[in-house]
Protein backbone atom coordinates (compact mmCIF):
# COMPACT_ATOMS: atom_id res chain seq x y z
CA UNK A 1 0.00 0.00 0.00
CA UNK A 2 2.81 2.09 0.33
CA UNK A 3 2.16 3.80 -3.35
CA UNK A 4 -1.05 4.76 -2.10
CA UNK A 5 0.95 8.71 -1.44
CA UNK A 6 1.68 8.97 -4.90
CA UNK A 7 0.03 12.35 -5.84
CA UNK A 8 -0.20 14.65 -8.63
CA UNK A 9 -1.45 17.92 -8.00
CA UNK A 10 -2.82 17.28 -4.44
CA UNK A 11 -6.39 16.72 -6.24
CA UNK A 12 -5.62 13.13 -7.47
CA UNK A 13 -5.69 10.64 -5.02
CA UNK A 14 -4.27 6.91 -6.86
CA UNK A 15 -6.19 4.13 -5.94
CA UNK A 16 -5.86 0.86 -6.67
CA UNK A 17 -8.67 -0.35 -8.89
CA UNK A 18 -9.54 -3.96 -9.82
CA UNK A 19 -11.92 -5.01 -12.59
CA UNK A 20 -12.88 -8.51 -12.05
CA UNK A 21 -14.53 -10.12 -14.92
CA UNK A 22 -15.99 -13.28 -14.65
CA UNK A 23 -18.57 -13.86 -17.41
CA UNK A 24 -18.68 -14.96 -20.96
CA UNK A 25 -18.66 -11.91 -23.54
CA UNK A 26 -22.23 -12.58 -25.32
CA UNK A 27 -25.45 -13.49 -22.99
CA UNK A 28 -25.16 -11.02 -21.15
CA UNK A 29 -24.24 -7.40 -20.82
CA UNK A 30 -21.50 -7.47 -17.76
CA UNK A 31 -18.79 -7.98 -20.10
CA UNK A 32 -19.39 -5.15 -22.76
CA UNK A 33 -20.43 -3.13 -19.52
CA UNK A 34 -17.23 -3.80 -17.61
CA UNK A 35 -15.06 -2.80 -20.49
CA UNK A 36 -17.44 0.44 -21.06
CA UNK A 37 -16.58 0.97 -17.23
CA UNK A 38 -13.32 -0.01 -17.49
CA UNK A 39 -12.05 2.93 -20.35
CA UNK A 40 -14.30 5.83 -18.52
CA UNK A 41 -11.88 5.00 -15.41
CA UNK A 42 -8.67 5.27 -17.49
CA UNK A 43 -9.50 9.07 -17.87
CA UNK A 44 -9.27 9.64 -13.96
CA UNK A 45 -5.52 8.10 -14.25
CA UNK A 46 -6.32 5.77 -11.53
CA UNK A 47 -4.11 2.01 -10.75
CA UNK A 48 -6.24 -0.33 -12.94
CA UNK A 49 -5.80 -3.83 -13.40
CA UNK A 50 -7.78 -6.59 -15.09
CA UNK A 51 -8.58 -9.68 -14.02
CA UNK A 52 -10.35 -12.61 -16.46
CA UNK A 53 -11.10 -15.82 -14.44
CA UNK A 54 -14.05 -18.32 -15.31
CA UNK A 55 -15.70 -18.06 -18.13
CA UNK A 56 -14.71 -14.62 -18.29
CA UNK A 57 -11.24 -15.69 -20.04
CA UNK A 58 -13.45 -16.49 -23.15
CA UNK A 59 -14.28 -12.23 -23.52
CA UNK A 60 -9.82 -12.64 -24.73
CA UNK A 61 -10.00 -15.23 -26.64
CA UNK A 62 -8.86 -14.75 -30.44
CA UNK A 63 -11.34 -14.94 -33.90
CA UNK A 64 -14.72 -14.74 -31.80
CA UNK A 65 -17.81 -14.67 -34.73
CA UNK A 66 -20.87 -12.81 -33.20
CA UNK A 67 -22.50 -12.11 -37.15
CA UNK A 68 -24.37 -15.36 -36.32
CA UNK A 69 -25.70 -13.33 -33.05
CA UNK A 70 -26.00 -10.11 -34.52
CA UNK A 71 -24.59 -8.09 -31.78
CA UNK A 72 -20.74 -6.11 -31.98
CA UNK A 73 -17.96 -8.06 -31.38
CA UNK A 74 -16.07 -6.10 -29.18
CA UNK A 75 -13.13 -8.19 -28.89
CA UNK A 76 -10.90 -5.91 -30.72
CA UNK A 77 -11.42 -3.56 -28.10
CA UNK A 78 -9.02 -5.14 -25.50
CA UNK A 79 -6.03 -4.32 -27.97
CA UNK A 80 -7.07 -0.71 -27.08
CA UNK A 81 -6.90 -0.88 -23.84
CA UNK A 82 -2.92 -0.39 -23.76
CA UNK A 83 -3.45 3.03 -25.76
CA UNK A 84 -5.74 3.83 -22.80
CA UNK A 85 -2.48 3.06 -20.21
CA UNK A 86 -4.21 0.35 -18.85
CA UNK A 87 -1.51 -2.52 -19.18
CA UNK A 88 -1.99 -4.66 -16.13
CA UNK A 89 -4.16 -7.47 -17.44
CA UNK A 90 -4.33 -10.86 -15.53
CA UNK A 91 -6.15 -14.09 -16.17
CA UNK A 92 -6.37 -17.56 -13.73
CA UNK A 93 -4.39 -19.92 -14.39
CA UNK A 94 -6.83 -22.73 -13.41
CA UNK A 95 -9.82 -20.75 -15.54
CA UNK A 96 -7.64 -21.49 -18.83
CA UNK A 97 -6.91 -24.84 -18.22
CA UNK A 98 -10.02 -25.82 -17.36
CA UNK A 99 -11.35 -24.25 -20.74
CA UNK A 100 -7.93 -26.00 -22.69
CA UNK A 101 -6.59 -22.18 -23.13
CA UNK A 102 -3.46 -20.89 -23.25
CA UNK A 103 -2.19 -17.44 -23.65
CA UNK A 104 -1.86 -18.20 -27.94
CA UNK A 105 -5.38 -18.25 -27.67
CA UNK A 106 -5.90 -14.82 -26.40
CA UNK A 107 -5.94 -11.37 -28.14
CA UNK A 108 -3.84 -9.47 -25.96
CA UNK A 109 -0.51 -9.77 -23.60
CA UNK A 110 -1.22 -10.91 -20.40
CA UNK A 111 0.07 -12.46 -16.78
CA UNK A 112 -0.96 -16.06 -15.75
CA UNK A 113 -1.64 -16.09 -12.44
CA UNK A 114 -2.25 -18.59 -10.01
CA UNK A 115 -4.99 -18.80 -7.40
CA UNK A 116 -2.20 -17.72 -4.76
CA UNK A 117 -0.97 -15.00 -6.57
CA UNK A 118 -4.42 -14.05 -7.67
CA UNK A 119 -5.17 -13.74 -4.69
CA UNK A 120 -2.37 -11.73 -3.28
CA UNK A 121 -3.15 -9.57 -6.25
CA UNK A 122 -6.99 -8.84 -4.68
CA UNK A 123 -5.64 -8.41 -1.20
CA UNK A 124 -3.59 -5.08 -2.59
CA UNK A 125 -6.56 -3.55 -4.42
CA UNK A 126 -8.57 -0.48 -2.69
CA UNK A 127 -11.41 -1.39 -4.63
CA UNK A 128 -12.67 -4.58 -6.45
CA UNK A 129 -15.11 -4.17 -8.74
CA UNK A 130 -16.82 -7.30 -10.26
CA UNK A 131 -18.45 -7.83 -13.51
CA UNK B 1 -35.32 8.12 -33.51
CA UNK B 2 -34.94 11.16 -35.69
CA UNK B 3 -34.51 10.89 -39.36
CA UNK B 4 -32.57 13.14 -41.81
CA UNK B 5 -32.36 13.85 -45.67
CA UNK B 6 -28.62 13.68 -46.08
CA UNK B 7 -28.11 14.18 -50.44
CA UNK B 8 -31.23 12.28 -50.99
CA UNK B 9 -30.57 9.44 -48.54
CA UNK B 10 -32.69 9.01 -45.13
CA UNK B 11 -30.37 8.30 -42.32
CA UNK B 12 -30.66 7.94 -38.62
CA UNK B 13 -29.27 9.95 -35.97
CA UNK B 14 -29.31 9.90 -32.50
CA UNK B 15 -30.72 12.82 -30.21
CA UNK B 16 -27.40 14.18 -30.39
CA UNK B 17 -26.94 14.08 -34.03
CA UNK B 18 -24.47 11.10 -34.17
CA UNK B 19 -25.16 9.11 -36.86
CA UNK B 20 -26.70 5.32 -36.22
CA UNK B 21 -26.06 2.88 -38.47
CA UNK B 22 -21.75 3.65 -39.37
CA UNK B 23 -21.93 1.54 -42.29
CA UNK B 24 -24.09 4.03 -43.91
CA UNK B 25 -21.36 6.33 -43.44
CA UNK B 26 -20.31 8.14 -46.65
CA UNK B 27 -18.46 11.84 -47.88
CA UNK B 28 -21.67 13.38 -48.26
CA UNK B 29 -22.66 12.65 -44.71
CA UNK B 30 -19.37 13.99 -43.14
CA UNK B 31 -19.40 17.33 -45.47
CA UNK B 32 -23.69 17.29 -43.63
CA UNK B 33 -22.48 16.56 -40.29
CA UNK B 34 -19.33 19.21 -40.55
CA UNK B 35 -21.84 21.93 -41.12
CA UNK B 36 -24.14 21.29 -38.37
CA UNK B 37 -21.09 21.53 -36.33
CA UNK B 38 -19.41 24.56 -38.33
CA UNK B 39 -16.45 22.90 -39.11
CA UNK B 40 -14.74 24.13 -42.55
CA UNK B 41 -13.24 20.69 -43.80
CA UNK B 42 -9.82 20.82 -45.25
CA UNK B 43 -7.38 18.04 -45.87
CA UNK B 44 -6.16 18.17 -42.16
CA UNK B 45 -9.39 17.86 -41.36
CA UNK B 46 -10.07 14.66 -43.27
CA UNK B 47 -6.45 13.36 -42.40
CA UNK B 48 -8.09 13.24 -38.86
CA UNK B 49 -11.53 12.11 -39.98
CA UNK B 50 -9.96 9.22 -42.07
CA UNK B 51 -7.75 8.18 -38.94
CA UNK B 52 -10.59 7.73 -36.65
CA UNK B 53 -12.43 5.63 -38.94
CA UNK B 54 -9.33 3.25 -39.38
CA UNK B 55 -8.87 3.14 -35.47
CA UNK B 56 -12.83 2.43 -35.47
CA UNK B 57 -11.93 -0.65 -38.09
CA UNK B 58 -8.98 -1.63 -35.46
CA UNK B 59 -10.30 -1.28 -32.44
CA UNK B 60 -14.31 -0.46 -32.68
CA UNK B 61 -14.50 1.96 -29.68
CA UNK B 62 -14.27 5.30 -30.88
CA UNK B 63 -10.97 6.76 -28.65
CA UNK B 64 -11.12 9.25 -26.01
CA UNK B 65 -9.71 12.56 -26.74
CA UNK B 66 -6.17 11.99 -24.72
CA UNK B 67 -5.93 8.96 -26.67
CA UNK B 68 -6.61 10.13 -29.96
CA UNK B 69 -4.10 12.78 -29.42
CA UNK B 70 -1.26 10.19 -28.74
CA UNK B 71 -2.25 7.49 -31.61
CA UNK B 72 -1.93 10.69 -33.95
CA UNK B 73 1.22 11.63 -32.97
CA UNK B 74 2.23 8.45 -33.22
CA UNK B 75 1.00 7.66 -37.19
CA UNK B 76 0.92 11.60 -38.09
CA UNK B 77 3.86 12.85 -36.08
CA UNK B 78 3.99 15.31 -32.82
CA UNK B 79 3.44 18.32 -34.62
CA UNK B 80 -0.13 16.98 -35.36
CA UNK B 81 -0.55 14.82 -32.17
CA UNK B 82 -1.39 17.36 -29.57
CA UNK B 83 -3.84 18.91 -28.19
CA UNK B 84 -3.12 22.66 -29.51
CA UNK B 85 -3.56 21.41 -33.55
CA UNK B 86 -6.60 19.07 -32.95
CA UNK B 87 -8.48 21.61 -31.33
CA UNK B 88 -7.49 23.95 -33.87
CA UNK B 89 -9.60 21.81 -36.23
CA UNK B 90 -12.41 20.99 -33.94
CA UNK B 91 -12.57 23.72 -31.66
CA UNK B 92 -15.63 22.09 -29.14
CA UNK B 93 -13.10 19.26 -29.12
CA UNK B 94 -11.44 16.45 -31.51
CA UNK B 95 -12.93 13.72 -30.18
CA UNK B 96 -16.57 14.67 -30.11
CA UNK B 97 -16.84 16.90 -33.38
CA UNK B 98 -14.12 14.73 -35.66
CA UNK B 99 -16.33 11.27 -34.77
CA UNK B 100 -19.58 12.83 -35.15
CA UNK B 101 -18.32 13.79 -38.74
CA UNK B 102 -16.40 10.20 -39.40
CA UNK B 103 -19.76 8.51 -38.56
CA UNK B 104 -18.70 7.15 -35.25
CA UNK B 105 -20.37 6.94 -31.76
CA UNK B 106 -19.65 9.28 -29.11
CA UNK B 107 -16.62 8.41 -27.73
CA UNK B 108 -16.43 6.26 -24.68
CA UNK B 109 -14.85 7.67 -21.75
CA UNK B 110 -15.38 11.15 -23.08
CA UNK B 111 -16.72 12.81 -20.06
Amino acid sequence: MSDMDDMDDGSGIIKKFMFLNRKAPHGTVYALEGLEVVLITAAFDQDVSLVFTDDGVFQLMKGIDTKGIEVKDFSKTYRALEGYDIEKLYVDQASMDARGLTEDDLIVDVTVLSVDEMANLMAEQDVVISF
Amino acid sequence: MPMVNIAGKEVEVDEEGYLVDLSQWNEDIAKYMAVEEKVDLTDSHWEVVNFLREYYAEYQIAPAVRVLTKAIGKKLGPEKGNNKYLYELFPYGPAKQACKIAGLPKPTGCI
